[in-house]
């Protein structure tokens, strides 16, 4: 597509070679947050790395906080958040399931932090690759969740969300989940904005009346049993809704800053316009799943690829418009759901239940790959193409679920 | 004299004592809550220019329901062990908004409270997190000696040989709590050389020293924390009338010492040793209470030899369990 001539001349300030974790960094240098709480874990603790630089060289003003634990580092950052201090954390792995009362709450209070979460396969046994599983946990309780591909699309899904969660029409958590390694700590070119581009996107923090301040004494998050539990679980069901259309109008903002960066907000097409079968998955999966898409277009096959963005809110309505296009659809699951319905994966649940009242529903099929960091090859892929494709004729197919790159 | 090394508002009467509550009616807490006094004291004599988080625990559940809150200052839930946390997270960002021209730049109080359980327990690491930071932040700890939200369960805090709901005294066993009571100001006091005060206290005795101690870990600065002995006529099954008396006779008895450290310098608030007032001894304590009825007179010997030991055997007595150096 064609970029549109943006409306502040320098949106960019120069172009780096930088880590994913190092362009969140960089994101947080611009959003101008006030409060960092950090606690090592591998491998988003890069961020908390880099920021640390940043802050001793004076780039940026903010209090770091070295924090004693994952559950201490996410209250630090709550309450900081609930003072009117735009505040930044992140974590992974079982780090991230340390601190995870501390997450739950975050979401109930209504606090947009915005959490790094560098995917990692859970403990026990110990593993430092990627897994979905840990970010994936927080996507039932009020929280905002997406996957990046890139460290120039973490960076400008710092700024995104930051509006997103802030907005007063949704006040929720951001977790903005990359994948360990691949992602973390692979260097690509980024173009890193300008402090003025960003201030045009991106309001200052104000929670208003809902601030702790002695000017506004309030009480937050007091005792309320079954009197008015549902009231606030409601208000928490609408916020998720409002935040679709809250996501589209940022993105639109974004795009009018910064250029045409984003043509859908909430995922990316590849190859699709005449496809048949689609993958689909989270994370950086979409590189060798692009290629081998571009490889089998060379044949002759029509396939292409569909790299889901936001996770929660699921874009249920936009999504399925996508998807019934296609005859199949090959869900990529880097994540379990141990004992689930056709024990398939997280993601394939979901893409199946936002099908479900398609009347001719393209055929779906579950890839599980890549879990603990296994490489994903272009020839993994290929291979989950060709199941998909199969999965058109073969309704009766055996392994409604294959694993990919096991040794059985 | 270390004291006077603080320069502080002194509430030197009760006549002096602020008028203006920032605790008020709202809160359910039971008859004869000492915890309750705990809370309406510190605001009090902290001031309308505070902000206060409240860890889970009987002052949050009993405390705070909505829409009857009886805080007058800005006030927030924070979890069981998140004490130390939450008074850093205000503290920082309450610093970060000021230095940056966010917010007015003018002093602002940040309170931490937490009950033994939470405190002394589960955030023990927060609260030792909190105390190693330059934050201006005070963490109280109101320590009942049990969960008293849940059903009156043991903590690291309860008394030896108290029956709790997890201790009960059976035929096989008449003694379930055999833990001694986790020394929590001290620990805290020595562990960090640069916090510049704990202290120990109880809201009621002496009179307005909990108060004093209050002003003095507001105003000496950096992170300071104070725990105080909430005697809790629900848990520890005693007339509700009683609740200042026993909490005397848990200080003069010597099982709760009090002091304070400032500046790594201890300052006995009561001091217990037999140079000094000496204690009653600790059966006075126990027998007043129903969550004791079950001992017999050796249990309450063995008590009162540790108590004794604490006083005449540690290097500094009632604050740090060394006994000197082994030659």
């Amino acid at each position: 597509m064609i970029a549109e001539e943006p409306k502040i001349k320098n949106v960019y300030e120069r172009e780096d070679l930088l880590t994913g974790c190092q362009a969140v960094s960089q994101a947080v240098r611009l959003a101008d947050v006030d409060v960092i709480a950090a606690y090592p874990i591998r491998p988003y603790t890069e961020v908390m790395d880099a920021l640390s630089k940043i802050i001793a060289d004076g780039e940026l003003d903010a209090e770091y906080i070295i924090a004693d634990s994952e559950h201490s580092q996410f209250e630090i950052v709550k309450h900081a958040s609930s003072v009117n201090a735009r505040a930044f954390a992140g974590s992974s792995g079982t780090g991230w399931c340390y601190g995870f009362e501390a997450l739950v709450v975050t979401a109930t209070d209504r606090l947009p932090v915005l959490f790094l979460v560098g995917n990692r396969a859970l403990d026990d046994p110990g593993a430092f690759g990627v897994e979905h599983n840990d970010a994936m946990a927080v996507r039932d309780m009020g929280w905002l969740l997406a996957w990046v591909t890139t460290p120039q699309e973490a960076l400008e899904h710092v700024l995104i969300g930051y509006r997103v969660a802030e907005d007063k029409r949704v006040r929720m958590p951001m977790a903005l989940a990359m994948d360990g390694a691949f992602l973390t700590h692979s260097q690509h070119m980024v173009k890193i904005p300008t402090r003025e581009a960003v201030r045009q996107f991106l309001p200052p923090y104000d929670l208003g009346d809902g601030r702790l301040h002695p000017d506004n004494p309030i009480s937050i998050a007091p005792q309320v049993n079954e009197d008015w539990v549902m009231e606030l679980r409601r208000q928490n069901w609408d916020a998720a809704r409002r935040a679709r259309g809250v996501i589209k109008e940022a993105y639109g903002e974004f795009n009018a800053v910064f250029g045409e960066r984003y043509s859908t907000p909430f995922f990316t097409e590849f190859m699709t316009d005449d496809a048949d079968t689609v993958l689909i998955g989270l994370g950086t999966v979409c590189a060798p799943g692009r290629t081998a898409c571009r490889r089998l277009r060379e044949k002759g096959e029509k396939v292409g690829f569909v790299s889901l963005r936001w996770f929660r809110p699921f874009p249920t309505i936009e999504l399925r418009e996508s998807l019934k296009r296609f005859k199949a659809v090959g869900v990529v699951d880097r994540d379990f759901a141990h004992g689930s319905p056709d024990d398939g994966g997280i993601l394939m649940h979901e893409v199946r239940s936002a099908l479900y009242p398609l009347k001719n529903r393209p055929a779906i099929t579950n890839i599980i790959t890549g879990l603990g960091g296994r490489d994903v090859s272009i020839d993994d892929c290929i291979r989950m193409y060709e199941i998909a494709q199969k999965s058109k004729t073969d309704d009766k197919l055996d392994n409604f679920v294959t694993w990919i790159g096991v040794r059985e | 004299m270390a004291t006077e090394t603080i320069v502080y508002d002194k509430i030197k009467g009760v006549h002096k004592i602020p008028l203006e509550e920032f605790y008020t009616s709202g809160h359910r807490t039971c008859q004869g809550c000492e915890s309750a006094t705990t809370m309406r004291a510190f605001i009090k004599v902290a001031g309308p220019r505070t902000v206060v988080t409240g860890s889970t625990g009987c002052m949050y559940v009993a405390n705070t329901s909505y829409m009857t809150t009886p805080w007058i200052v800005p006030w927030m839930h924070t979890q069981l062990g998140a004490a130390g946390s939450s008074a850093i997270g205000m503290a920082a960002g309450l610093r970060a908004l000021k230095r940056k021209g966010k917010i007015k730049d003018e002093p602002i109080n940040a309170i931490a409270f937490c009950g033994d359980l939470g405190g002394g327990d589960m955030g023990l690491s927060g609260i030792s997190g909190a105390l190693q930071t330059d934050y201006d932040l005070l963490i109280i700890m109101y320590d009942n000696e049990s969960a008293a939200n849940t059903d009156i369960q043991a903590t690291g805090l309860s008394t030896y040989g108290a029956q709790t709901t997890f201790t009960p005294p059976g035929s096989k066993h008449r003694i379930m709590q055999r833990r001694w009571k986790k020394n929590v100001a001290g620990m805290l006091a020595v562990g960090h050389p640069t916090c510049k005060y704990v202290a120990t206290a109880c809201a009621t005795f002496p009179p307005m020293d909990y108060m004093n101690k209050v002003r003095k870990a507001l105003a000496v600065g950096g992170p300071t924390f104070i725990h105080t002995y909430d005697p809790c006529p629900k848990g520890w099954d005693f007339h509700p009338r009683y609740s200042h008396e026993i909490g005397e006779f848990g200080i003069k008895s010597g099982l709760y010492p009090l002091f304070e450290v400032i500046e790594g310098q201890v300052v006995y608030s009561y001091d217990c040793r037999k140079t000094a007032k000496g204690r009653i001894p600790v059966k006075e304590f126990l027998v007043a209470q129903g969550r004791f009825a079950h001992l017999i007179p050796e249990d309450i010997d063995y008590i009162q030899k540790r108590v004794d030991e604490m006083w005449e055997e540690w290097e500094i007595p009632g604050v740090a369990p060394i006994k000197g150096i082994l030659k």
